[in-house]
């Protein structure tokens, strides 16, 4: 339960350090990269001093090899990067799917593709939400639009990744990242015990041996576990979660996750301020996909922008939610240029005007 | 409540430290407040700034184009910011640097500080940051006086707990001229 505190003001970049130690963490392996350092830097120190062990790997590849081996043993642990750095990490990433492992693993998102910017992009997007590596699994994708939210949903990660025996992103921009925002902490958990775990290589003496593996080589059983995945990644459904801002009788509604999602709901409250009948979704699991309750918007006879600081990425998911009975158009605010709320007003009035 | 603020100025000469103050206190008045800052491949002596957003309702953007006020701190950021503040809003201008014959009257307001002179008579040049939010507070009325002074002790740490007495007087200076120049807050 939440106990709350006295509020802090942190950039969420610390609000995401602060919240993996409220969660328990134990371990946390990571290579530095703009605009998420403070994540490390403020980890360096705190997760330290509370018995945890912090490494600062040599490289991302190290770093997420060194998660899979900290959550194969049934051990809280996370790392932490941007774009660039996130792209290293795929491919254990992918394993520790396909070896069902807990890891919590924070991309603080900056301009692509390549190394391109240290400035704000919602352009990973794709990578969260549809694997990242190679093979066909899922990561839970969470994406913060607040502080408070930054804190809040890296506890739910490790929560999650537990709950599923899963990967889960947590997937902010250098918005977020670098924002200052009071927030109000939760009393922190003890560190977990990872012995009682079913699953986790925690020492065989007394036990049958336990095996970790994504490598399926006889008849028939990598269809099984593929199978067992997928039901998992249904079963996540139940973990869909969103925002409603002035839906209700709204003729259009903006669909925009995180940082875009808060930028877009000032627009729309301007818009408002002209009785003009708009809204916001924003959805705050974009893996699993809110898609139910935009189709509902959907069958309401509701018309969709998705605004996003992409090329148009998450406008795919909602097109697909919403396909029986709508479509969606797209505002793209290109990585590179920073939004605001006035450059969001005329293509939302274009848009309900036609 | 709603309040933003764009701060801008030289790389040292303060302006993410008046944000940072500014978020503080009006987070200790229990208000909701944002402070963004625009980071990048900044080196000494080129700008920066931050944009902080106070209400008392939940915040939506914290980047805002178009400001209802402004504190400049030099002339780059009077070039880049005027003419963004909105129609009717205010800007504070550091006038021991920045050229008088650029600022506009008619559109929106200028409160024209001699920031850098003002500390230069408390002691040191360095509190002309804190001129400067002084008289934002009092042409704003948005936080107490009272309340920024007090938030210095929480943001300077004890570190430089010996810094806190000058500033806060720098805050006192730069409010009294303001009020100087006006019987009432201007916002």
């Amino acid at each position: 339960m939440k106990t709350e505190k006295a509020s802090l003001l942190v950039k969420g970049n610390e609000a995401i350090a602060l919240g993996a130690m409220a969660a328990g963490c134990e371990c946390y392996f990571a290579y530095p990269i703009t605009p998420q350092s403070e994540i490390p830097e403020m980890l360096s120190r705190i997760l330290v001093e509370a018995g945890g062990e912090f490494v600062q790997a040599e490289s991302e590849i190290a770093a997420a090899n060194m998660l899979l081996g900290a959550t194969a043993c049934g051990k809280r642990a996370m790392t932490s990067s941007s774009s660039p750095g996130i792209s290293l990490k795929q491919e254990a990433i992918s394993y520790m799917a396909g070896s069902q492992l807990p890891a919590v693993i924070v991309n603080v998102c900056r301009g692509g593709p390549g190394l391109g910017s240290i400035d704000p992009s919602q352009g990973d997007y794709y990578q969260s939400t549809r694997g990242g590596g190679h093979g066909d699994y899922r990561t839970l994708t969470l994406a913060p639009a607040s502080c408070q939210e930054a804190y809040d949903q890296t506890i739910q990660a490790f929560d999650l990744a537990f709950r599923y025996r899963n990967p889960v992103v947590v997937l902010g921009d250098a918005i977020l990242g670098q924002m200052k925002e009071p927030i109000q902490a939760w009393k922190e958990r003890a560190i977990q015990d990872s012995r009682g775990l079913s699953w986790s290589l925690s020492g065989a003496r007394g036990r049958k041996p336990r095996l970790l593996k994504s490598l399926y080589l006889s008849d028939g059983a990598l269809a099984g576990h593929n199978r067992l995945l997928q039901e998992k990644y249904q079963a996540m459904r139940v973990e869909c979660d969103w925002e409603a801002y002035k839906t209700d009788d709204a003729e259009l509604i903006i669909v925009a996750f995180g940082s875009m999602g808060r930028i877009s709901k000032s627009a729309v409250r301007q818009l408002r301020e002209r009785g003009l009948p708009v809204g916001l979704f924003r959805p705050i699991t974009l893996f699993p996909f809110p898609d139910e309750p935009l189709a509902k918007l959907a069958e309401e006879g509701k018309r969709f922008l998705t605004i996003e600081n992409n090329a148009g990425q998450m406008v795919d998911d909602v097109r697909l939610a919403v396909r029986r009975q709508s479509d969606s158009e797209l505002y793209s605010v290109l990585p590179g240029i920073l939004a605001n709320p006035t450059d969001l007003l005329e293509p939302i009035q274009r848009v309900l005007h036609t | 409540m709603y309040q933003d603020v764009i701060i801008a100025g030289f790389g040292g000469q303060g302006v993410m430290l008046i944000g940072n103050v500014v978020a503080f206190a009006a987070m200790e008045q229990k208000l909701r407040v944002t402070f963004m800052p625009v980071y990048g491949v900044e080196m000494r002596g080129g700008t920066a700034n931050c944009t902080v957003v106070i209400s008392d309702e939940e915040i939506g953007s914290p980047i805002i184009f178009s400001p209802q006020t402004s504190i400049l701190m030099n002339q780059p950021s009077v070039e880049k910011f005027q003419s963004r503040l909105e129609d009717g809003g205010v800007q504070l201008v550091n006038a021991s640097i920045v050229d008088a014959d650029l600022l506009e009257q008619d559109r929106i307001r200028t409160i024209s500080v001699p920031a850098n002179e003002l500390a230069d008579e408390l002691g040191s040049v360095k509190m002309a940051n804190m001129v400067m939010l002084g008289a934002w507070l009092q042409a704003t009325g948005c936080l107490p006086l009272k309340a920024v002074q007090a938030a210095l002790g929480q943001v300077f740490g004890e570190h430089n707990a010996r810094l806190i007495p000058l500033n806060q007087k720098g805050l006192e200076r730069g409010a009294a001229f303001v009020a100087s120049q006006a019987e009432r807050p201007v916002l």
